[in-house]
């Protein structure tokens, strides 16, 4: 309470326009506060972008400058070949689901048989990549901005810069490098299981004959149907990567901030994935692509 | 810069910014030599600046004013760390070996291979010379029955002598030590001193010791200097820092020596303390 110019004491002023205008601005305040950190954080993924490419240049034209294969190769298996289980499985059950959904209403307009092709193009064009991207963004993501946070936590970033290794080159490059290969090497088998899961479906719950459903699966899909998922893999791959390396690389306060990390890289991501797909199926829609 | 000056550091500043965004000055014109072969420990405590320091001195942070100038046996002249490239300043790293308070080894790979990392990295020595390299400092630091151990696997001891083969894998003039003892057994600690005296000897380096642990920077250094609140309080060799501790601290006249004698002694009371008991550095560092 302050004091009054004419003696006594003044109570703090609190009407409900008051309290209103102050709920907006706090509101306004903190809306501000996540743009700047967004663009904060993009600022910060187009540096981790950057200095890889420069790092993944240098070691391929520098000569004596390893590329770090074995690095390269151990993050694949991590990043790749362990999600393979899950990516199958995720993708049967979309396949089966795809089906299962669309059967009554095609089956009213009596094209039964062309779920194969919304199964077809679902699949390869949107969601072979982006159920993928949204697998691997929790179980790669996650692993990679927590072992990164980690080690920056232990002092292990700084011992790599005081052995004159720059993490990029050491740390950054091989998962990046391994999370886009194996981004596009898992989007191809998504496409494969969750063609197989419809057709199994179509198959033995709607009758359909395993020939016409290859047949009409082949009929409905050209080669940039393929480009286009396998592009936006890449794209996918790469997203998952800055992104996990970035939240890692800014780990502060011990175990706790490692937690947080890794939280914040599978909500970024998925985020990030369905937003950057939103924009890509936009500008293919507009070109007819 | 004279010859026998391997650092020069030279009117440092470094300042940090405060929660309200006005600057702190963590490094205050901090100003002292490091000479060949010898073992320096700069001591303070907490928040003084001591871990800064050695962070501008590794080139981890950029110094805010000031030099740092290096004069490594095989760089051609004295250079200036703060001017250095990124690649210049790998090239400086070459020449020096770091001890990092929690030892830093890499979780990912095996005792054997943590010291092999810089040596595979920065030469094209072959891979069974590399073996015997790492085997030598593992026998350095009586460490070679653990060789193929995960760090994981290891005492808090044990992985900072690894840390302390892996700094000196590649023959550096210069080892940086960032707490040696800290977080150590009585017993460990001085096993660890003990191997930093031995290795300043056998391998002729020159150490620079941050620590805040008077029982080990009295066994080990050859020159002390004493930080409080980014300032240089005192630069001297033991000798002198032994007679300023011994003595009874109403015989001393000036502030500064009453404050290191405290802090010398480790004594409860005195100016660094105020009456509700706590020190002058847990005051600084809550007031950010």
């Amino acid at each position: 309470m302050d004091d009054s110019p004419l003696g006594g004491s003044r109570v703090p002023f609190a009407s409900p326009l008051r309290k209103v205008v102050e709920a907006v601005g706090d509101a306004v305040l903190s809306v501000g506060r996540r743009i700047a950190g967004m663009v904060r954080f993009t600022g910060e993924m187009t540096v981790v972008l950057r200095e890889t490419g420069r790092w993944i240049g240098r070691s391929l034209l520098r000569p004596g400058l390893r590329f770090r294969r074995d690095a390269l190769a151990a993050q694949m298996v991590r990043v790749g070949v362990r999600s393979i289980g899950i990516v199958v499985l995720v993708q049967v059950f979309i396949g089966i689901i795809l089906v299962l959904q669309l059967a009554p209403t095609l089956e009213n307009y009596g094209q039964i048989e062309q779920v194969a092709t919304v199964v077809a193009i679902a699949t390869v064009r949107e969601l072979g990549p982006l159920i993928t991207a949204i697998v691997l963004s929790g179980f790669a993501g996650a692993s990679i901005a927590a072992e990164i946070g980690a080690m920056k936590e232990t002092e292990e970033l700084k011992a790599l810069r005081a052995h004159a290794l720059n993490p990029y080159h050491f740390l950054i490059m091989p998962r990046f490098l391994a999370t886009v290969i194996m981004m596009g090497g898992l989007a191809v088998i998504a496409d494969v299981v969750g063609v197989f899961g419809g057709f199994m479906t179509s198959w033995l719950v709607l009758d359909i004959p395993p020939l016409t459903y290859l047949d009409i699966t082949q009929a409905a899909l050209d080669h940039t149907d393929y480009l286009t998922g396998l592009f936006k893999a890449g794209v996918f791959g790469m997203l998952i990567a800055l992104i996990a390396c970035c939240e890692g690389l800014n780990v502060t306060g011990g175990a706790e901030g490692v937690g947080l990390a890794t939280t914040s890289t599978v909500v970024k991501s998925i985020v990030a994935l369905i937003g950057v797909d939103a924009m890509f199926t936009a500008v293919f829609y507009v070109f007819g692509i | 810069m004279e010859s026998d000056v391997v650092i020069s550091v030279q009117e440092v500043v470094k300042t940090f910014p405060r929660a309200d965004g006005t600057p702190a000055r963590v490094l205050d014109g901090v100003t002292f030599d490091v000479h060949r072969g010898e073992t320096i420990v700069v001591m303070g405590g907490s928040g003084c600046g001591k871990s800064t320091l050695l962070n501008c001195l590794i080139g981890e942070l950029p110094v805010d004013g000031g030099r740092i100038l290096y004069h490594a046996a095989r760089m051609p002249s004295s250079r200036d760390i703060s001017g250095m490239s990124e690649s210049e300043l790998n090239e400086l790293r070459k020449h020096f070996g770091i001890l990092f308070q929690s030892g830093a080894l890499f979780n990912s790979m095996s005792v054997a291979d943590n010291i092999a990392l810089p040596i595979r990295e920065h030469s094209s020595v072959p891979a069974r010379l590399i073996e015997t390299i790492v085997t030598l400092k593992l026998e350095q630091v009586r460490m070679l029955e653990h060789r193929e151990k995960m760090p994981a696997q290891l005492s808090g001891g044990q992985k900072k002598r690894v840390g302390l083969a892996r700094a000196t894998a590649l023959d550096p003039e210069i080892l940086f030590y960032d707490e040696p003892s800290a977080g150590l057994d009585p017993v460990t600690s001085a096993a660890i001193d003990e191997l930093i005296m031995d290795l300043s000897r056998k391998l002729l380096v020159t150490s620079v010791v941050v620590t805040h642990e008077m029982d080990s920077a009295f066994r080990i250094a050859d020159r002390m200097v004493m930080l409080d609140r980014g300032r240089v309080l005192k630069i001297g060799s033991r000798a002198e820092f032994e007679i300023l501790r011994d003595a009874p601290p109403d015989s001393l006249a000036r502030h500064e020596e009453k404050l290191m004698n405290q802090f010398l002694n480790g004594y409860g009371r005195g100016p660094l303390t105020d009456a509700t008991g706590t020190s002058e550095f847990e005051r600084l560092i809550t007031a950010g």
